[in-house]
């Protein structure tokens, strides 16, 4: 089931008595779902996440705008009749009833034609509960699992009446860093097998960015990007979506675009060929620096961390934004501890320019002018 | 291991020694004074031990009378005032506007001193030679006749007596429960929303059970209350309770020993663990049919 948002827009009355007005959570937001694939909805918190998936599914009215599931405008549907499941960051399973009551929970509900008799509801919740592998544990209370555990069990109700749509609002921040790799995977795999179009809410990029089809990256109730995951972190659009994704973050420097070359402080580290003279803000990549000698950005030296198969150098520069610079460069290199400077190479793919006021992205063509051998 | 049990026990001593003192001891006294036949209160001597005061005490007509006041009392009074504290409490839950200014007024016969509220309800029911009070004006002007509520039929003192139990009981109960009610989780609801439960179904399938534990608590502690009254009787229909025929179970107790009729301690203490085994047994049936029925977090 595709779903299309057009020109969603929601405000809340101000709880502020004194000043009074409206809080807008979400702002004149539209974008499109393809069928069957899994969105992750990405974004600072406050930023109008939950606001978003709740009008999807019908918990909240939009101000303004319309929902379509396929060619079905379902603005106005209550949410029972919009065919979807809804996994909560809380889980919300009802604590007094075992696993399989939980999961039987939505289809007693179904009345007149829909009603199902006891034997079927029951083979039914086994089948959602063998799809998230916890069949073994239908007759317990939620208090008596893990909290990965009662995670599935949340995803088995919610897909237990087979729903066109599966919304997941923040569904692994209550897991141990494990749990959750383990768990964001597991999603995945439900999500491939049963083919179900689905929006997973997440503060964490990194968890966005693994799982996703397409990501859509929003800020203060307005959408930013959206794209596959690899090209949203390449082509940034804005400074803040470059900001948002990646760990370690990218590095944002205060330089200047004259001449035809990308000047970072009294050095120019890129070629620029037919640019115009303007202040920029210089995103670099972690991954974007090169060791070379004779290269031409030079940072100050902090300190050597090796994590693994990566080596990051963490330096600073004046000209930086972030109080450190880090680079991160494979294990193979060399490095003297103990100099005071490095040298890089830029790779111009990494690097990415944004306009000093708006902040928005200035597309340019950038090339190395030093040759590496 | 014995030393740490030792500290534990001397922990506990000020406690046990003052439950010996003021409990243990007093119910054990009770139960040897109500098997001393023909006690005599002056010289302090009985004639013998055996069961004749529970057997007095059973065929006493203003017992018996007692025992009926108190279990219409109970069995009114208690699912009355929960099902209203629990009706009130679920619209103050959802009332937005106001809900403080509601929550107070429902609030203030809790702290309200004792005496105004029996001025209150004198205006209500009481007939005097200057008025006919409240509730029969009403009466009345709807073209009814007056009815006396402290001085006439029977059944109109036990309204006035449950009236006057499920308002003032009211108030914690209200308290309890939108506490209750508030401490379940939002997302509960929501999920039954999306889910597509009714409204009912939401409240008896969630509502109910999340807040169960806190009913029965209630209902539990309500019963024990309701066995227990006495003073709010008094209050309203006088020290003669038994003349009234409105004596409560520990109004006979407390009339055996201290009444016109008193100077009885050993009919007085039958009485007393008869009310003992009454409560005790039904304390366990709500423990019971609780096992299956209460959902504790
Ligand atoms: N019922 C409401 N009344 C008033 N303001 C609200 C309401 N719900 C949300 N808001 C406001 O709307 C904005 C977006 O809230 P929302 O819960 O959608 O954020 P979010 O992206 O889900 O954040 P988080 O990651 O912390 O869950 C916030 O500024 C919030 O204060
Ligand atoms: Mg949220």
């Amino acid at each position: 089931m595709k779903i299309v948002l057009e020109h969603l827009t929601k405000r809340f009355p101000s709880l502020d008595r004194k000043t009074g007005g409206f809080v807008t959570a979400v702002n004149d937001f539209s974008f499109e779902i393809p069928d069957g694939k899994l969105v992750g909805l990405l974004g600072p918190s406050g930023c109008g996440k939950s606001t978003m998936l709740n009008m999807i599914c019908g918990l909240e009215t939009p101000t303004e705008g319309k929902i379509y599931f396929g060619d079905d405008d379902v603005t106005k549907l209550p949410p029972e009749n919009r065919g979807v499941g809804m996994v909560f960051q809380s889980y919300a399973l009802y604590p007094h009833l075992t696993v399989r009551q939980n999961i039987m929970f939505p289809l007693e509900n179904l009345k007149g034609d829909a009603k199902l008799s006891k034997e079927v509801m029951r083979e039914k919740a086994l089948e959602a509960a063998k799809l998230v592998q916890i069949e073994a544990l239908m007759d317990r209370k939620p208090s008596e699992m893990s909290g990965g555990q009662q995670q599935r069990v949340a995803i088995a109700r919610a897909l237990v009446k087979k729903p066109r749509v599966l919304l997941l609002d923040e569904p692994l921040s209550n897991l141990d860093a494990r749990l959750r790799l383990q768990t964001r995977e597991e999603i995945r795999r439900i999500q491939r097998e049963t083919a179900i179009t689905t929006v997973f809410v997440t503060h964490d990029q990194e968890e966005a960015m693994s799982i996703s089809d397409l990501i859509v990256v929003m800020n203060r109730g307005e959408l930013q990007q959206i794209g596959k995951p690899q090209d949203v972190y390449d082509d940034p659009v804005n400074l803040f979506v470059a900001k948002f994704l990646g760990t370690p973050a990218i590095n944002v420097f205060a330089g200047r675009l004259s001449g035809g070359k990308l000047w970072i402080g009294n050095e120019a580290v890129l070629e620029a060929p037919g640019s115009e003279d303007r202040d920029v803000w210089v995103g670099i990549r972690p991954e974007g620096f090169v060791l070379y000698e004779n290269g031409p950005f030079r940072t100050k030296l902090s300190r050597i961390e090796v994590m693994g198969r990566d080596t990051s150098i963490v330096s600073t520069h004046d000209m930086c934004e972030n109080t450190v610079v880090r680079s991160i460069i494979s294990s193979g290199s060399q490095i003297d501890p103990d100099q005071e400077y490095v040298h890089f190479l830029l790779k111009p793919e990494k690097v990415c320019l944004f306009a000093k006021d708006t902040e928005e992205r200035i597309y340019t063509e950038l090339r190395n002018g030093h040759d590496k051998k | 291991m014995i030393k740490s049990s030792a500290k534990a026990w001397l922990y506990l001593l000020p406690a046990v020694l003052f439950l010996t003192a003021f409990m243990v001891y007093p119910l054990f006294d009770v139960m040897v004074y109500s098997v001393e036949e023909g006690y005599n209160f002056a010289s302090q001597t009985y004639r013998g031990t055996g069961l004749y005061n529970y057997s007095y005490v059973l065929h006493d007509q203003y017992f018996l009378q007692a025992v009926k006041n108190t279990f219409i009392l109970v069995i009114i009074t208690v699912p009355l005032s929960t099902g209203i504290a629990l009706l009130i409490s679920l619209g103050l839950n959802s009332v937005t506007k106001f809900k403080e200014l509601f929550q107070t007024i429902f609030f203030l016969p809790y702290v309200t001193n004792t005496l105004a509220v029996g001025l209150v309800f004198m205006i209500l029911f009481k007939k005097t030679p200057y008025s006919e009070g409240f509730v029969n004006l009403i009466i009345t002007a709807l073209g009814g006749t007056s009815v006396d509520f402290i001085e006439g039929p029977y059944w109109a003192k036990m309204f006035v007596l449950c009236f006057y139990t499920v308002w003032v009981v009211l108030p914690f109960k209200i308290l309890i429960l939108t506490s209750a009610l508030a401490s379940v989780d939002d997302d509960l609801y929501k999920a039954a929303k999306v889910d597509g439960t009714g409204r009912l179904r939401i409240f008896t399938r969630i509502t109910l059970p999340m807040i169960s534990s806190m009913i029965f608590y209630l209902v539990i502690t309500g019963f024990i209350g309701a066995f227990k009254a006495y003073s709010d009787v008094v209050a309203i229909f006088g020290t003669n309770l038994n003349a009234a025929g409105m004596n409560t179970i520990v109004g006979y107790v407390y009339d055996m020993l201290y009444g016109d009729s008193g100077g009885y301690p050993s009919f007085a203490s039958a009485a007393a663990l008869i009310l003992f085994a009454i409560v005790l047994t039904i304390t366990c049936i709500n423990l019971l049919v609780s096992r299956k029925k209460v959902y504790y977090a």
